[in-house]
């Protein structure tokens, strides 16, 4: 084989590596790739990593993969070990998962199914039934069924008007179309005879969605996390975050058509799955390091039931944080569900001062509510 | 130096340097790239990294026109590359009225009445271009659209005037603040560079370059202070270069007065920020 063929296979299975890690390399950038090679000093080593990187990847996300593929393929300098790479929070992450308590889904109970069982209604008061039910006494087979009712409560979101315009017949307040108004004049000799109009759209507003996934949220985190995968899936401009110790955004893994699968991503992805919680903590994160996609007009969603575990006064601190960044913020607890329930917890009574709405949200109908305030912002 | 004579990585940095842009490796390399490979470039990073400086140091190291264009949303094909000046239009229909001018359509969507925004002006520019799409991520998913169409064949057309194509591809820089991401389509057409902070010893260079004059005794204490603030990770805005850039002219124009504590709404704009930096003493024995 002569040394360009190797080349040429080399940038192959570099190709293949990065697309095997999810990144998106065609044959356009792997012809790039040939053509960046030649323009620069191909015994250099660095020189052709950084010219390589520069076309291979088109994101922050990509480089790290990059880097992996590349030391894969052309062989790891000396001195930069993998170890120095590798994240060391992931391994905390699986530390932490195997010291802290975790909480397994109450084993329902027997008497529990009987009653199920023996209420076999028609299929149209099923759905009627399975609105009211909390996400904690939920069957395998209701979870499915209730797949379809979240589909439809995702799609209905915020929005807010957009600076683009369109032609509208005349209203008060609208702002004249000039071009059109010319191109019609011509047919008048120039006098603006027939007017038009035009008036801003309505776009989506952003919505975040931060979900507690810790121990206390066990029973309603799998239900909790199919409303993000719907909404994800439905609508625009959606960013999904999950949280127990730690804060890990899940909006790519939960990016997809396939439910399964990309519940299973989001799991994964998730360190911290059942673990402890620190919302605090959570929510200092989101404001740091994803301020600008949480910032300036996006609805915020919290779902956790507030059992904060972390500092005290962090939470109370971030949540004021939040709420002056966001447009709105939104708190569900599943706890909120029981009629006597009052915001007594740490956690909550922090909370509670810097929230617009305090909802349910343990059950289909309590996430209709909260559909319905969401159109209404 | 023109474009063409930028022929290598270091000549790309040396044009850079000119201008008193210190560019590291990696990112002269990439504008090496954009300008060989003739792609466009899309630059991300924190705020006040000197994404847009980049743009304005190449126009001027190559002695290139630099058009910008500055997005927002809703912005729209009359916003970017051409709209027509309906007043003047108006004024030629009530001259051929009168008898006294040209008032046919062809005439009217003539190139006479054409105003042309940024993007048309870069594609019809006789000098070479530096076209800087500045804060992408501001504008909307159908401009992107649009802009992905524009870049890969360097064509508009205008229904009045027929297609116009470019005289020679400018050299394109994006620059996105990640407010959200942006379309995949887009991305793939571009080369890619993520700009970080720079190490302390390039933060020290910047700074002699950008304020000539400059004691080093204040440029060091600077740079020390803000690679602190970027170290403690509990701030909610960490410092750019060019807060780094105001810090030191501060205390530059204070002189002997000049105090990190007294000066640090220079660096940091969250009053949170602040109140946390002074109780914690994170700038102690700087």
């Amino acid at each position: 084989m002569s040394e360009a063929d190797a080349l040429v296979s080399r940038l192959g299975s570099l190709a293949a590596l990065l697309r095997a890690q999810g990144s998106r390399v065609g044959v356009g950038e792997l012809l790039d790739a040939h053509r960046a090679l030649r323009v620069v000093d191909c015994s250099s080593r660095e020189d052709s990593r950084l010219a390589l990187r520069t076309v291979l990847c088109s994101g922050r996300s990509d480089m790290e993969r990059f880097d992996r593929a590349f030391d894969a393929v052309f062989g790891a300098e000396r001195g930069t070990a993998d170890a120095d790479r590798a994240d060391p929070l992931a391994e905390l992450g699986a530390v932490t998962r195997s010291v802290l308590p975790r909480a397994a889904i109450p084993a329902s109970d027997p008497a529990q199914q009987v009653a199920e069982r023996s209420a076999i209604p028609a299929a149209w008061s099923d759905l009627e039934l399975l609105r009211h039910k909390d996400f904690a006494q939920y069957s395998d087979a209701e979870m499915v069924v209730a797949r379809e009712l979240m589909a439809r409560l995702a799609r209905r979101g915020p929005t807010r008007l957009s600076r683009r315009t369109r032609p509208v017949r005349r209203r008060r307040g609208h702002t004249p179309d000039v071009r059109r108004v010319l191109r019609a004049s011509l047919r008048t000799g120039g006098e603006p005879v027939q007017r038009h109009w035009r008036a801003p759209t309505r776009r989506s507003r952003p919505v975040v969605l931060v979900c507690d996934v810790s121990g206390s949220m066990t029973p309603y985190a799998r239900m909790l996390l199919q409303y993000l995968h719907a909404s994800v899936a439905a609508r625009r401009r959606v960013e999904a975050f999950a949280f127990g110790t730690r804060l890990t955004r899940i909006t790519n893994e939960l990016a997809g058509r396939d439910h399964d699968r990309a519940l299973a991503r989001a799991a994964d992805a998730v360190a911290d799955f059942s673990g402890g919680t620190r919302i605090g903590a959570a929510l200092a994160e989101l404001n740091r390091l994803h301020g600008r996609r949480v910032g300036r007009g996006a609805v915020i969603v919290i779902l956790s039931d507030g059992w904060d575990r972390g500092e005290p006064g962090v939470l109370e601190a971030e949540m004021a944080r939040l709420r002056r960044s966001a447009h709105r913020l939104v708190w569900l607890n599943p706890l909120a569900a029981h009629p006597d329930f009052e915001p007594l917890t740490r956690g909550m009574r922090a909370a509670v001062p810097h929230t617009d709405e305090l909802l349910a949200g343990n059950s289909i109908a309590s996430l209709e509510e909260l559909a319905c305030i969401l159109e209404e912002i | 130096m023109t474009f063409a004579e930028l022929r290598s990585v270091e000549a790309a940095s040396d044009a850079l340097a000119a201008e008193s842009y210190l560019a590291d490796r990696p990112l002269a390399l990439a504008v090496h790239l954009a300008i060989v490979l003739e792609q466009p470039l899309l630059l991300e990073g924190e705020a006040g990294v000197g994404k847009t400086e980049v743009a304005r140091a190449l126009a001027t190291g190559t002695g290139s026109r630099l058009i910008r264009l500055q997005c927002h949303e809703g912005m729209d094909l009359h916003h970017a590359v051409y709209d027509w000046d309906y007043a003047r239009q108006l004024l030629a229909l009530r001259a051929a009225e009168a008898g006294t001018g040209p008032g046919g359509e062809t005439e009217l969507f003539s190139r006479r009445f054409l105003l042309r925004r940024p993007l048309l002006e870069a594609l019809e520019s006789e000098d070479p271009v530096v076209l800087l799409i500045d804060e992408i991520d501001r504008a909307d998913d159908e401009f992107e659209a649009f802009l992905l169409e524009f870049l890969s064949d360097f064509a508009v057309t205008i229904p009045e005037l027929g297609t116009i194509t470019g005289r020679q591809r400018p050299v394109v820089i994006l620059t996105s603040n990640r407010t959200r991401e942006l379309h995949d389509a887009l991305k793939r057409r571009c080369l890619y560079h993520w700009i970080d902070y720079p190490s302390p010893e390039r933060e020290r260079a910047i700074l002699h370059a950008r304020i000539p004059g400059v004691p080093e005794s204040i440029a060091a204490r600077v740079v020390a202070a803000v690679g602190r603030l970027r170290d403690h990770g509990d701030l909610y805005k960490l410092p750019g270069v060019g807060e780094t850039l105001v810090w030191a002219q501060a205390l530059l124009a204070l002189g002997s007065e000049g105090d990190l504590d007294q000066t640090l709404g220079a660096a940091l704009k969250v009053h949170e920020d602040v109140v946390r930096v002074r109780e914690r003493k994170v700038l102690e024995g700087v």
